[in-house]
């Protein structure tokens, strides 16, 4: 563990973390807002009360990171709204059930002398059994606070910055450190928003409103200097509105998007990527132009967006693709990145050598016999069904495993088989064998180039990033992807290694006297393992030739 | 002042806490609300600030039906003293005196002139019983605060609910003579539920005696003692009646000894005499 990769972690730290404040405590401040009114109503009518507890008890009992994915399709869009509705209505339960049980506890003489003396129920709510209470609910509020900022991490699928884009992108990518960054910042967080609210209660129960707004000042202090990085950012003068860089949740996606943001900016432009969303939240994110340009998989689009089923050749299955995504979402699909992230089934090569197996079929024969394990997607997808009809496969047993954690399982002989994504370096890491696919049962998933319709609409953006359509091939990307899942390099340095390739590849190019023209794919793809595709991109990507800007990157 | 008119209570499954009760309570008057727990003696008072409200029946106060009234308002101008006292244990024992006038809007120069001026004839002086805390407070200092606030909006008419049945003999006897005195001083009439026989005698200016939601019978304490109109009323005044008696005697004796250690002795005999016979 270098220390510049430690750098390269703590460079990040404090905007993640200024987020996860903003997240957590603008949650936190509206879940009490809205417990505590809540509450005096459940305490005035007993018939109320269940009902709200025990509304407030199921939201709890949905696991946090369901409760976050569900608010995407209920709200319809993605980042910071989502992720603070679920947390807020998250954050509520604790408040809302100590602020009842609280103000019910207040001891019945007072309540009777309140009422004999003349004060009316609200007066009596908030005069006495809102202060009476007070440390009862503030030890609300400080579990609230706890769950909140744990729950908070889980924010990343859904496109809001938090602490969380450490974990998520550590696990992908192995990376133990920026996991470990991630959990010891919301620990630390944790605890020092656990004490400032310990503070405000002590100041409560002495009835010291000096000492109360010390506290309160405190408060807003640490608030104001740990989100001081956002402001920072919010009074740069932008130019033109920054690009948004989406990102899935493996390896390729996040390199692809680091390489993509850092052409953006090498071209003048701002770039912000957003990585680890979901497989969908990402596609609608595009579609509503909440981000710009992300990295799909033409098989993934023709499955699961067209809702195909139907064999198609490479190039149908892009040509209708992309007319699909124009028409119905004004995407535009910019072209084939050059290389294919297809799903493919893989085991490992002295046990298939054993058995006796090479392709689908053979292991079909076999299938009774051996275990399969996959994505939590996989099995769920319409590839897998084809697949299995196409070749009869019935499987012993079934396993559903993180993607990262699949291919040790299939190494250690846990499970005989596993869905692996054809450019994974951990392939060769841990000598896999890909089993051919002679029925053509799997589709093509050529990577493709997503721009949103506000992003396809800037031509310096279609010019920063055309140069990248057909220039990665199987092997480059392979290569990018064993640097960071197995060979430990961070997704930048990954990232910055397959970008010096490509500027060296295009050099070799344009001293052949290719450069002249856009590359067609064919050119760029040479070498490529790939049955697929024959064609060349649409030539609506830019304007044509080699852009200046794409001349100055080389420079660089 | 006071007049109620067959008033009944009745909770859910015919309960019947007060049943077709009528009393009159004259300006400037103490009437004494004598019996067992479960006699509705409470409940009667409690209907009068409309903490509990009539099932049927006619309650006027200052000849104005209750019914008519803001209840809040109602409340705002009878003082209300209980066992349990129920001071704000989150305010000081000032604030607490001036809970009322503050909530009627008074100045503040005049609520602390006010809150001064009955934490003086309460006897606790306010520049060292003002900023305490109710937790401070023994628990006769607790019940003068209670009084004091009760009193505090110039209410002319105190209900009090066994208000001096948690503190201790010598207290008791204390705070009994104050109110007496303050009574008389302040012109104020008074509803004072008692179950202590002897408390209900010497501070009633007349005694209802209470059964079964019912009154018995009511009229001064002479005219009980002379004329019990039910065998319920004869036997709660046996024991007062015997334990005078006795004290009577013990008192005759300790004269004719005459000096002061027989006396202690004599009245500690006395003590526990009573506390065998209750």
């Amino acid at each position: 563990m270098s220390l510049s990769k430690l750098h390269a972690e703590l460079v990040r730290f404090p905007d993640y973390f200024a987020h996860h404040v903003v997240l957590t405590v603008v949650a936190l401040g509206i879940g009490v807002a809205l417990s505590l009114p809540l509450a005096g109503l459940a305490v005035r009518r007993p018939g109320f009360r269940g009902p709200l507890l025990g509304v407030a008890g199921v939201v709890q009992t949905v696991p946090g990171l369901a409760l976050l994915a569900l608010m995407v399709p209920l709200l319809g869009r993605i980042g910071v709204v989502p992720a603070l509705v679920a947390l807020v209505l998250y954050s509520m339960l604790p408040v809302l059930r100590n602020a009842v049980t609280g103000a019910l506890g207040v001891d019945p003489d007072v309540l009777e002398a309140a009422r004999a003396i003349g004060m009316t129920d609200d007066q009596i709510l908030l005069r006495v059994q809102l202060p009476l209470s007070a440390p009862v609910v503030i030890a609300g509020v400080r579990t609230a606070a706890v769950w909140t900022v744990g729950m908070a991490t889980l924010s990343t699928p859904v496109g809001a910055t938090s602490l969380g884009n450490f974990i998520f992108s550590g696990l992908q990518t192995q990376n133990t450190l920026a996991v470990l960054l991630g959990c010891a910042g919301a620990a630390a967080l944790a605890l020092g928003l656990d004490g400032l609210i310990r503070l405000v209660e002590r100041a409560v129960a002495a009835r010291d409103a000096r000492r109360a707004w010390a506290v309160a000042a405190l408060f807003v202090l640490a608030v104001g200097l740990s989100t001081a990085p956002l402001l920072a950012v919010a009074s740069r003068p932008p130019a033109g509105p920054p690009v948004v860089v989406g990102a899935k949740t493996f390896t390729e996606q996040y390199v692809l998007a680091e390489l993509i943001a850092g052409r953006l900016r090498r071209s003048g432009l701002e770039a912000r990527v957003r990585a680890g969303l979901g497989s969908s939240v990402v596609f609608d994110a595009l579609a509503a132009d909440e981000i710009d340009v992300y990295v799909d998989y033409s098989g993934t689009l023709w499955a699961n967006r067209l809702q195909r089923s139907d064999a198609a050749s490479a190039r149908r299955v892009l040509d209708e693709t992309r007319r699909w995504l124009e028409d119905r979402h004004g995407i535009r699909l910019l072209g084939p990145l050059g290389f294919e992230n297809a799903y493919a089934l893989a085991m490992r090569r002295d046990r298939a050598r054993a058995l006796g197996i090479t392709n689908l079929a053979d292991l079909a024969a076999r299938s009774p016999a051996l275990a399969i394990g996959g994505d939590y997607e996989f099995f769920a997808r319409p590839e897998w069904t084809r697949v299995r009809e196409a070749y009869g496969m019935r499987f012993r047993d079934r396993r559903s495993f993180d993607s990262t954690l699949m291919y040790g399982a299939v190494a250690d002989g846990h499970v005989d088989v596993i869905s692996a994504f054809s450019s994974d370096g951990r392939i060769d890491a841990f000598d896999l064998l890909v089993l051919d696919d002679p029925r053509r049962a799997f589709p093509p998933y050529d990577a493709v180039l997503l721009l949103s319709r506000a992003a396809a609409a800037r031509p310096a953006l279609v010019a920063a990033l055309a140069p990248l359509v057909a220039s990665i091939d199987d092997t480059a990307m392979r290569r990018a992807n064993r640097r960071v899942d197995v060979e430990g390099l961070s997704i930048g340095e990954a990232a910055g290694a397959l970008d010096a390739a490509l500027e060296r590849s295009a050099n070799r190019e344009q001293a052949a006297g290719l450069g002249r023209d856009r590359p067609t794919f064919e050119s760029a793809a040479t070498g490529r393992a790939s049955p697929h595709g024959r064609w060349e991109p649409q030539g609506r990507a830019s304007s044509g030739g080699r852009s200046p800007l794409e001349a100055n990157g080389v420079a660089e | 002042m006071i007049s109620l008119r067959d008033v009944s209570k009745v909770y859910p499954g015919d309960v019947r806490a007060v049943d077709g009760l009528s009393l009159d309570v004259e300006r400037g008057e103490t009437v004494a609300l004598l019996g067992a727990s479960g006699c509705g003696k409470t409940t009667t008072l409690k209907l009068i600030n409309r903490l509990v409200e009539a099932t049927a029946g006619e309650i006027r106060v200052e000849g104005r039906d209750i019914r008519a009234l803001d209840p809040v308002r109602l409340r705002r101008q009878i003082g209300y003293v209980f066992q349990g006292v129920g001071l704000f244990p989150h305010w000081s024992v000032g604030d607490n005196v001036a809970a009322v006038p503050r909530l009627l809007g008074w100045s503040e120069p005049r609520v602390r002139e006010r809150v001064d001026a009955l934490l003086d004839r309460v006897g606790l002086p306010p520049a060292r019983f003002r900023d305490r805390r109710p937790a401070e407070l023994s628990g006769g200092q607790r019940q003068r605060v209670g009084v004091a606030r009760a009193l505090a909006a110039e209410a002319r008419l105190l209900l009090m609910d066994e208000p001096f049945g948690a503190v201790d003999p010598l207290t008791r006897d204390g705070l009994q003579q104050e109110l007496v005195a303050m009574r008389a001083e302040l012109d104020l009439t008074l509803v004072l539920v008692t179950h202590d026989v002897a408390e209900a005698l010497l501070l009633g200016d007349r005694v209802a005696v209470l059964e079964a939601g019912r009154i018995l019978q009511v009229g001064t304490p002479a005219e009980l003692f002379a004329r019990p109109a039910h065998a319920t009323v004869e036997r709660l005044l046996e024991t007062p009646r015997r334990q005078a008696d006795r004290l009577h005697a013990l008192a005759h004796a300790a004269d004719g000894v005459g000096d002061a250690p027989a006396l202690r002795d004599a009245a500690g005999r006395v003590g526990s005499d009573a506390g065998a016979t209750s």
